[in-house]
Parts: C-alpha cells; structure tokens; sequence
C-alpha cells in the first residue's frame, strides 16, 4: 500500500467551502473536550458557552460589545499578515493607544466640550498604536530583528507601564486607592446605545475600517505591493517594492487600529484607565485567530470577530457559573487555531491511498 | 561579599529554566522546526510537575511528567509542522495558547497550595567547601547541575557526533538529507519531542526548585525570552549557557534594585528591555559575521517535491 500527498489543481469554491466550516464545527466540538480536565461534560459547557453568548439578547449584545475592539485589531492584522509581518503586539498597541488617549480625556477634556475631545481621542489613540507598531518594524526592516520576539517584549512593556501608571503618578484621587486614574469627564466618555455597552462611535468606526482595509488592499498600489511581498517576496525584490516604507506603512496602520481599540476600551466601556489586562482582555492574542479565521479577508473577519466575541463571552459565563479560570478560553481558542490549519490541509492537498 | 555571593546565587537559578528552555528549542530549530510555542509548554511543565509532585509527594515523578507534558504538547506542533504543512509561526502561537491555557485550568484548585517536597541543595563534596564558587556553584539543587550537563551533552551531540550531523543537515538542506538516507520526518519529529521535553523540564524547574508553588502565568513571559536567547546563542548550546546566565542576573537585579525606591513595574520591563537589546546587538553580530538561523528553519518539508 502506499500512501502520497498531493496538491490539489483547482479547487470548486464550493468545496472550499464546505471543508472550511466542517473544520470550524468539528474544531469547535472537539476543543470543546478539554472541559472534561475540570470534570464538566464538553457538551454543556459547549451549550453554556453559545447560550451565554448568542442566546439572549443580553448576550447579543455583549458578543457586540466584544467583537468591536476584536474587529478593529483583526482588520491591522490583516494587514499585516497579508504582508507577513508578525505582528503579535496589538495588545501592546492597544494598551499605547488607550494610554495616549487617556492623557487628552484626563487633561484636555475637563476644560473642553465633547465635540473636540473625543475626536482628538481617537486621533491620539491611533497615533499611539501607530508609534507602538512603528517600533517593532523600525527594528526589523532597519536591524533585521526578528517582528515576533520584539512585538512580544513590546507588550510585556506596555503592560507594565500601565501598570507604572495607574499604581504610581496616574492614580486617581476619587478612586479610594484603587489603581485607576480618575473617571473620565463627560465630554470624553462615549455614548452608548440605550440599553447595552456598545458606543455608537466605536462600532462604525469598526465597520469604516472594514471598508477602508478592504479598498486599500484591494485597490490602492501600497496594497497590491503588501499582498506581493507577503506571497513572493523574491518576486518583489525584482519589482523594486520599497521594503522598509511598506512595511512602515503596514505596521502604521496595524497598530494604529488597535490603538483606536483601546480608546473605544477606555472611553466606552471602563471610563478611566485601569490594570493593563482589563483593559486589553488578551484582545490582542484572540484578534490573531480572528484574522487567521477570516482567512486574512476583511470582510469576512466582521463574521469571525463576532464568532469570537462570542467566545470571549461565553468564556466570561462559564468562568462563573462553572468556576473555570480566564485561561481556558485561550486553550480553546488555541485548539480551534489548530483545527482551522488542518482543514487548510485539506483544501490544499489530497490524500491518495494506492494499492 | 555575602551579598554578593547570594545575588550570584539567585542568578544561577534563576538562569537554568532559561538554560533548558533555550537548550531545547535549539535541537529543534537545528532540525529545521521553528516551536514559538515555548510559554505553553512551560506552563504545562510547571503545573503538571507540580500537581504530581502534589499528589504523590515525589519530585522526581513530578520530573518526568513535567517532562513528558512538554513533549506530547509539543509532538503536536510536529504534527501540524510536518504532516499539516502548516504555518509553523501560527502553530506555535497555538501551542503557547493551548499550554497556558490548559495550565490554568489543571492549576486552578493549586493557586496558594505549598508544594510539600522539593528539589533542595545539594552540596558537591570538596568543590563546594571553595571560597565563593563553591557555595555559589557547587551548592545547588540537582536541576542546576542536570541544567550544566544537558546543555554540553546537546553541544557535544549536535557538533560531534553522527546524530548531531543528521539533525543539523535536515535544518540545513533537508532535500540533500533526504537524498542521503535521512528520514527527514522522523528527526524532525524527535527534534521538536525533545526540545518539547526542554520545555517542560524548564517549567517543571520552575515549579519544583525555583518557587515551589503555582500561579497562573508564572511563566512570565520566559517561554518567549527563550525565543530570544536561541538568536542570541547562535543556535549553539554552549553560548546558550552563557545567555541565560547573563538573564538570570537581569532576574535578580529587579529585587536587588527594589529597595532603591524604583516602582515595581519599571522593574519588571527591564528583562524584556533587555531582550530588546540583546537582540539588537546579536543582529549586529550576525551581519557583521554573517551568521544566522538553519537555512530551512520553519519551511516545510515535501518529499519528492522540486
């Protein structure tokens, strides 16, 4: 008997297809095994898990809620993927970005009206995510420093200086010795929609990034040449694409996303700057299966990141009713990462067992 | 002197779990195998040898199944790396996802548990009675001395001797390797087992020897310094040792730097300030030398394919 792998020529869309969302289910059902580590039938903590987040309206609205900042970081790295930059710091960017932006509400927005703050929040933010994304590209492009590790040390960083921050100089007086800054004022906090923790302006924001990702990929020069040097980088050696400015830009608006995340964080949901992982919530980490999920095209990463605002939710509801730690959603969420690479396998390559 | 004997001390320690993690993660980037999945498994190492450790009071079963965690979870980066043909940056991510994660379920009912029994000193007989390297060397735990040994045992493996040949030749050009006779699949599975293995014994050091109890993400980031040192120790275990000594004196210097009035967070960044410029003098280095990773480092290998 023998057994051989081979690539597949053309591949129906249809096909495609159906492998792709058989492995998210068979990936889903089968991540949904590790509950048994706590003695918790799989099923049901699977059952709790989409009941808390899309079978309520509550729910509903949290998975929302959650999948605005997942959207806003998924579209940078899109981005960035596309062009196979490893951008494993949007965390980091995230955590800039809400930083910057908390200094303008802090400073700027007792003494203003809503009209100039918030948008100078927003600007701030993706400015501060952008110079936090600029570091780690700066190094690699310029010293040939490897995107991940610096990336990685990058949050490591950025959680401690907000930790520096809100332990230290920014604490805030009104906040009974709690490591938070003061409460924001009115004109800097977001509005949000009646009835939910979802800010009107963070969500079209989001779904403005979707369009405008999109076009640039799809239609603007600096695009094509991202998806040129991401699938060919010999062939883009030839083309004269400029390396270091490509990889600038991409990681420009990378982190400049996720830094517009945080500000949504801070100025919409917490309303002051607090310990760095309430304010990030590992977005960052699960942001990266959104946009793997989404197989890198935005549009479809506004379905994902809902998938896994839904998951980040459900992990929050069996946290409490079932007492598992924070962590379990990053197993799962790990194992799900996994299975969506094996389908991959399957749409790529068949498997002909010859006698 | 005595200050400065116990900061060298706390160095050693706290340079082994970095030692074998690196170790590790150099015999499987030698095969060609790139694992970022190093926190994971370390975690999965830390707790399972603590749970162990736990239950049956004994330490070095503790060990092994620490071991044994980090390698299984890493057979399945293999998996996908080699039969999947996935991207082993992504993979990698994955597992550090998964071990962590799975570490902080096993570890929840353990979080404030003291562990009852642990690896303690043992004083080498002779050596350990000279002046300031004795108590600073030769007066550590077994781990410490295992940590020593393993990494030349890799060097000496890896450089001199067939086995050590084939696994650099598959990471090198795994196309000529097949070409040989090497079954390309199968080094690259025990590469990544063992560096797996590393992992979880890194962990396990953790957890058994450097601070017998558990919390989640006790790692602390290590997992990816880890990543940094195999740049750093140019893929060569005996630079390796060199590296993670030097970071488990940045480990220490934060507690030393403490009573000096430095808030505690700014401490805490300067291990992976550090790392920033390590890296940054290594790819000084590496132009200047023209060194660098195994030339087939995190490319799959297609048999039979042009």
């Amino acid at each position: 008997m023998h057994i051989s792998i081979e690539k597949r020529g053309y591949v129906s869309k249809r096909y495609s297809t159906t492998v792709y969302l058989l492995s998210i289910f068979v990936a889903v059902i089968i991540s949904s095994f590790i509950f048994l580590l706590r003695g918790v039938n799989p099923f049901y903590a699977f059952y709790k898990i989409f009941q808390g987040s899309f079978g309520s309206a509550f729910g509903i609205k949290e998975t929302i809620t959650k999948a605005i900042p997942l959207l806003l970081i998924a579209e940078g790295l899109i981005v960035a993927f596309k062009g196979k930059f490893w951008n494993i710091g949007a965390n980091g960017q995230l955590l800039i970005g809400a930083t910057f932006s908390t200094w303008i509400a802090l400073n700027y927005g007792p003494t203003h009206s809503a009209i100039t703050t918030i948008p100078l929040m927003f600007i701030v933010g993706f400015i501060g995510g952008a110079l936090y994304g600029f570091i780690p590209a700066v190094l690699k492009v310029k010293l040939g420093i490897n995107e991940i590790i610096a990336t990685l040390m990058l949050n490591y960083i950025a959680e401690d200086f907000v930790e520096y921050l809100v332990y230290g100089p920014w604490k805030g007086k009104t906040q009974y010795g709690f490591p938070y800054t003061d409460n924001f004022p009115p004109s800097a906090t977001l509005a949000q929609i009646p009835g939910t923790r979802i800010s009107y302006i963070t969500l079209i924001i989001a779904l403005v990034s979707v369009v405008v990702v999109y076009y640039f990929i799809e239609k603007t020069k600096y695009g094509f040449e991202i998806k040129v040097a991401g699938e060919n980088p010999h062939a883009a050696e030839y083309s004269g694409i400029d390396f270091i400015k490509m990889t600038i830009i991409m990681m420009l608006i990378s982190g400049g996303l996720a830094g517009i995340a945080g500000v949504g964080e801070v100025a919409g949901i917490h309303r002051h700057l607090t310990y760095p992982a309430q304010v990030s919530s590992g977005y960052g980490y699960t942001a990266i299966i959104v946009a793997w999920l989404a197989q890198l095209n935005p549009i479809l990463a506004v379905v994902s990141a809902l998938f896994f605002g839904g998951i980040l939710v459900g992990g929050d509801v069996i946290q409490t009713s079932l007492g598992f730690p924070f962590s379990t959603i990053n197993a799962f969420n790990g194992f799900i990462l996994i299975f969506v690479m094996i389908g991959n396998f399957f749409t790529e390559y068949k498997i002909k067992i010859r006698r | 002197m005595n200050l400065i004997i116990s900061i060298l001390q706390r160095t050693m320690v706290a340079g082994t779990p970095l030692l074998l993690g690196t170790v590790g993660e150099i015999i499987t980037e030698r095969s060609g195998i790139l694992n970022l999945g190093i926190e994971g498994m370390m975690a999965l190492g830390a707790i399972v040898g603590f749970s162990v450790t736990y239950t049956t009071k004994n330490p070095v079963l503790g060990l092994f199944t620490g071991i044994l965690a980090g390698g299984v979870l890493a057979l399945l980066h293999a998996f996908v790396s080699i039969n999947i043909r996935g991207i082993q940056t992504l993979s990698g991510l994955a597992i550090a996802m998964i071990g962590s994660g799975l570490a902080g379920m096993l570890g929840k009912n353990y979080i404030g548990v003291p562990l009852p029994t642990r690896f303690s000193e043992v004083a080498i007989p002779g050596l350990s009675k000279i002046p300031f390297i004795g108590p600073i060397l030769f007066n550590r735990d077994p781990l410490f001395y295992t940590g020593i040994i393993l990494a030349v045992l890799a060097w000496f493996i890896l450089f001199k001797t067939r086995w050590g040949i084939n696994i650099r030749s598959v990471g090198e050009n795994p196309k000529a390797a097949d070409a040989l006779g090497i079954n390309v699949g199968l080094v690259k599975y025990l590469s990544t087992f063992i560096g797996g293995c590393f992992a979880g014994f890194a962990g396990a050091y953790l957890t058994l020897a450097y601070m017998p109890s558990w919390i989640e993400g006790m790692t602390g980031g290590r997992g990816w310094i880890v990543i940094a040192l195999t740049i750093f120790a140019q893929w060569d275990p005996l630079r390796a040792i060199l590296g993670a000594y030097i970071f488990g004196g940045v480990d220490v210097l934060q507690y030393i730097l403490q009573p000096l009035g430095i808030p505690v967070p700014i401490l805490k960044m300067t291990p992976y300030i550090v790392t920033l410029i390590i890296l940054l003098i290594t790819a000084r280095e590496i132009m200047r030398k023209h060194l660098g990773a195994p030339k087939a480092l995190g490319e799959p290998f297609i048999k039979g394919e042009k």
